[in-house]
């Protein structure tokens, strides 16, 4: 039986916590092995050996990889009839190449915690990637505002699309199932192992469900957070897996990290992420440029 | 700086020499200050040296300048025979005047027509290369290059291709002419060299051309010029390459030698400037002033390193994209179609200018911009201000030159029936949608005409201005407007080479819809009708970035009217076939 969502304590927040260093560990460590030549599944294979060499022995989802404008979902929106399980999201036989951007997503489970990370990058240097990094701090500043001040995690999301809008770019998370914004993470029972059908992990699924079709139902929320009225409720006390992907000019970037909602704050769950120091790197830089 | 000297003290009188060329011995003429880089000055056909007088005129204060009649011209030699007119003959003469006036330090080569022709020949020949600083070309091709030109289109199967290549030949048709035996020299006897000042005057449009006393036996002579190099060079090109760095002058009018000859230049030339300007084939020449100027940056440039933002501009490298080197002015560019459009001509190359009411969005749209690449500028205007735009487009000239491009794309919506719109609604409206359109091209058409460039001007209308409805009067009133207003003016500049386009895009999902004012409901009944709409048109899913697509199509192929979009399609065919269908569905409600 998973424990409840609001009783998650200290040294569930810290598993949590290594957990998801552990998934960008594997992310950084893939993406600076990345070659030219190499395929999204080779990739995505790469990452799910490091992982498992690593201890992990389930998954809220295996690894994915997308290179070049399968980073921006380009026409990924054909398939709508299957709520957006989209058959292009699997790691296929697209070649990365210089200056390319790719975006490395694992969410590995190790014992009951498990963790959903999105790493994006490019293969030297692309300055619309770098762009887009930039542009993705707002969101990660405002979803915690907003949250904090508990507005309903509908409007939440439609402020981050209204930052798209006058960014310019294109809120692509909107691309995932659901078009989901963030989804619940939930501590799981213990076990060693885990099946996996179609690269989602049975066990973070099966709560997943629970939660959107029966407690969630019961309780008045939803594990799916989106634009949608099912998500018109204040914040969930529990973890988040956030995830704002910005599309644009077929370039696409988004981080992922676990949010922590308690009944009357939010935090994330880390500071100490790639993309919070490339940032803070940036300001550094700005705040020497000024000075 | 000095003082400019009045002409007759400037000596415009020449020091006369006569050089020993390669079995010939050529007049070499001289001015000027004798420690200053050199002008080397070459003439085409049918002139003499004093085709370039009036550009001496300009720039004999700052340079010694040097021209001579090359063989079978002026007062040089004429030999008879054809083979002495060989390129290699000519480039040897090129030789032997630069040894002759600057032995120790290379010259700038400016070359005009033939001259331009046989220049190359030198430029691209490795022995002459040291010997020369830089090469300005104007209105003359290297006859291997063109070789390969042709070979390329002719092989290519495609019917532009073709099409490109025969026009390139018609426009030669009198080079054809001149391979016909003494048909040529006869026609030179008959009198053409008294009529050639009249010629120059009604087909070029060039007044008081000199008649020159050589002119005869220059037209007689010269022709062998032709006859001598042509077929070879054509038939059996030479692969030419060269490293001296090379201006060149490509008058876009020119009916003797056609634009796109150059479009594969830099494959041969790895330092190249191109700079375009609406002129003809002698024009320069006869108008000195803007070649001077070009003239001076470029020596200015290689003698001294500091270069302009103009020549930076100029410069071609074979990883130029289609609007490399062009300035493109958007207004309305912090949002929806303005936005897309900037970053859609900042992805091809192009230097973009962001203007907008809401600076904030401007300098986020140039921020875009840079990251693909391009260099932006965002500027806070409020096009609904006439003097705020005539400010604008002061600034921008002083600053960055006359644009090539101008999209008078800011604009506001307005629904409400003519009966409860107010007059002061009504003017607003106006002010935007057309009084800005009709402002912005005047006064950067203006710029473009006066500076010589074959530009582009682009007016946001829209499709509702095929559209009639009694939903929203001013708005399709004021677009209709914008197109007709598009069309007359296109009509008036076509014949100073530059285009106008109005692009009449469907019903887009941009802000515009935020913008727009519905007059007659109250605050919450509009907010509820702007949410109605917003989603009508998400539903559509037209994007700002189609429209952006369609529009730089539409200024690369000078279309008069792009219309974006089915129902944009379907509305104009709808007016034009069937308006009483338009004007039925125009009694419509759609708004409440």
């Amino acid at each position: 039986m998973p424990a409840h969502p609001r009783a998650l304590s200290a040294h569930d927040l810290y598993q949590f916590r290594s957990i998801q260093r552990l998934a960008y560990q594997c992310a950084e460590t893939i993406a600076g092995e990345l070659k030219p030549g190499i395929r999204e599944k080779d990739a995505a294979a790469l990452m799910k050996t490091w992982l498992q060499d690593h201890g992990v022995n389930d998954w809220f989802h295996q690894p994915f990889a997308w290179f070049g404008a399968r980073t921006a979902f380009d026409g990924f929106d054909g398939l709508r009839h299957l709520g957006g399980f989209n058959l292009a999201f699997y790691p296929g036989k697209t070649v990365l190449e210089e200056g390319m951007p790719f975006i490395l997503d694992c969410a590995p489970t190790r014992g009951a915690y498990t963790a959903d990370i999105g790493y994006s990058g490019a293969l030297g240097h692309n300055p619309r990637v770098e762009r887009l990094q930039d542009d993705l701090m707002a969101h990660r500043q405002l979803i915690l505002d907003l949250v904090k001040q508990r507005k309903p995690l509908a409007e939440v999301s439609q402020a981050i699309d209204a930052l798209c809008a006058k960014q310019g770019t294109q809120p692509r998370h909107k691309a995932y199932p659901f078009e989901v914004l963030a989804h619940r993470v939930e501590k799981l029972g213990d076990r060693k192992q885990g099946l996996s059908i179609a690269r989602f992990g049975v066990r973070n699924l099966y709560t997943l469900t629970r939660n959107a079709l029966v407690t969630g139902r019961q309780q008045g929320w939803s594990p799916l957070w989106s634009s949608h009225s099912r998500s018109a409720h204040p914040p969930t006390p529990g973890l988040w897996a956030v995830e704002p992907h910005l599309g644009w000019r077929g370039v696409g970037v988004k981080f992922e990290e676990l949010l922590v909602v308690t009944e009357h704050d939010a935090y994330w769950l880390d500071e100490d992420l790639p993309h919070v120091r490339r940032w803070q790197a940036r300001q550094g830089e700005t705040r020497q440029v000024a000075a | 700086m000095n003082a400019p000297l009045p002409t007759e003290a400037l000596g415009l009188e020449p020091q006369r020499l006569r050089v020993q060329g390669d079995g010939v011995e050529l007049a070499v003429y001289r001015w000027g200050k004798s420690d200053a880089p050199t002008l080397l000055l070459v003439h085409g056909y049918p002139d003499s040296h004093e085709i370039w007088l009036p550009l001496v005129r300009e720039l004999v204060g700052d340079y010694q300048i040097v021209a001579y009649d090359v063989r079978g011209a002026g007062a040089s030699d004429k030999p008879r025979k054809r083979l002495d007119y060989h390129l290699a003959k000519l480039a040897n003469d090129l030789e032997a005047v630069i040894l002759a006036t600057s032995p120790d330090r290379p010259v700038h080569l400016v070359a005009h027509d033939w001259g331009s022709i046989q220049s190359w020949e030198a430029v691209t020949e490795p022995r002459i290369q040291p010997r020369l600083a830089s090469y300005t070309s104007i209105s003359g091709p290297c006859l291997d290059h063109v070789g390969f030109w042709m070979r390329e289109r002719f092989s290519q199967a495609s019917p532009r291709g073709w099409l490109q290549a025969l026009g390139q030949l018609v426009s030669s048709w009198y080079i054809a002419f001149f391979h016909t035996p003494l048909l040529p020299e006869l026609g030179w006897r008959a009198g053409l060299d008294r009529a050639w000042p009249w010629l120059l005057n009604r087909v070029e449009g060039l007044r008081d051309v000199a008649s020159c006393p050589t002119q005869r036996s220059d037209g007689q002579h010269g022709v062998k010029l032709y006859r001598a190099n042509f077929i070879r060079s054509l038939l059996r090109p030479r692969p030419r390459h060269t490293e001296v760095p090379v201006q060149l002058i490509v008058p876009t009018a020119d009916r003797f030698v056609r634009p796109q000859l150059f479009d594969r230049l830099s494959q041969w030339v790895p330092r190249l400037w191109r700079r375009e300007v609406r002129a003809g084939h002698w024009q320069l020449l006869v108008e000195p002033q803007r070649l001077a100027g070009w003239l001076r940056e470029f020596v200015a440039q290689r003698e001294q390193g500091h270069s302009s933002r103009t020549l930076d501009l100029a410069r071609v490298r074979p990883q130029d994209k289609a609007f490399t080197g062009k300035l493109v002015l958007i207004t309305g560019a912090g949002s929806g179609i303005g936005r897309a459009t900037l970053e859609e001509f900042a992805e091809q190359g192009a230097c973009v200018v962001a203007a907008d009411i809401d600076l904030a969005a401007a300098e986020r749209s140039a921020e875009l911009a840079r990251a693909l690449g391009a260099e932006a500028h965002a500027y806070l205007v409020n096009v609904g201000n006439r003097e705020e735009l005539e400010r604008f487009a002061t600034l921008v000239e002083d600053t960055l030159g006359a644009p090539d491009v101008v999209v008078n794309n800011a604009g506001i919506g307005m629904t409400g029936s003519v009966l409860e719109t107010p007059a002061a609604d009504w003017e607003r409206l106006l002010r935007v949608n057309l009084w800005s359109v009709i402002d912005g091209s005047r006064l950067f058409a203006r710029q473009m005409v006066d500076a010589g460039k074959t530009g582009h001007i682009v007016n946001t209308a829209s499709a509702a201005a095929f559209v009639p409805s009694k939903a929203y009067p001013a708005y399709a009133t004021s677009k209709a407007a914008v197109l007709m207003f598009s069309e007359c003016l296109r009509a008036e500049l076509a014949g100073h080479g530059i285009g106008v386009t109005a692009v009449c895009p469907g019903l887009v999902n941009t802000p515009i819809i935020q913008a727009t004012r519905f007059v007659g409901l109250s605050p919450e009944a509009e907010a509820r009708q702007k949410a109605k709409t917003q989603k009508v048109y998400a539903r559509r899913n037209l994007s700002a970035e189609t429209v952006a697509k369609a529009l730089v199509r539409g200024v690369q192929r000078n279309r008069a009217v792009v219309a974006v979009g089915a129902e944009a399609h379907l509305s104009v065919a709808q007016w034009r076939f069937a308006p009483w269908l338009s004007r039925r569905l125009a009694r419509l409600n759609l708004i409440g």
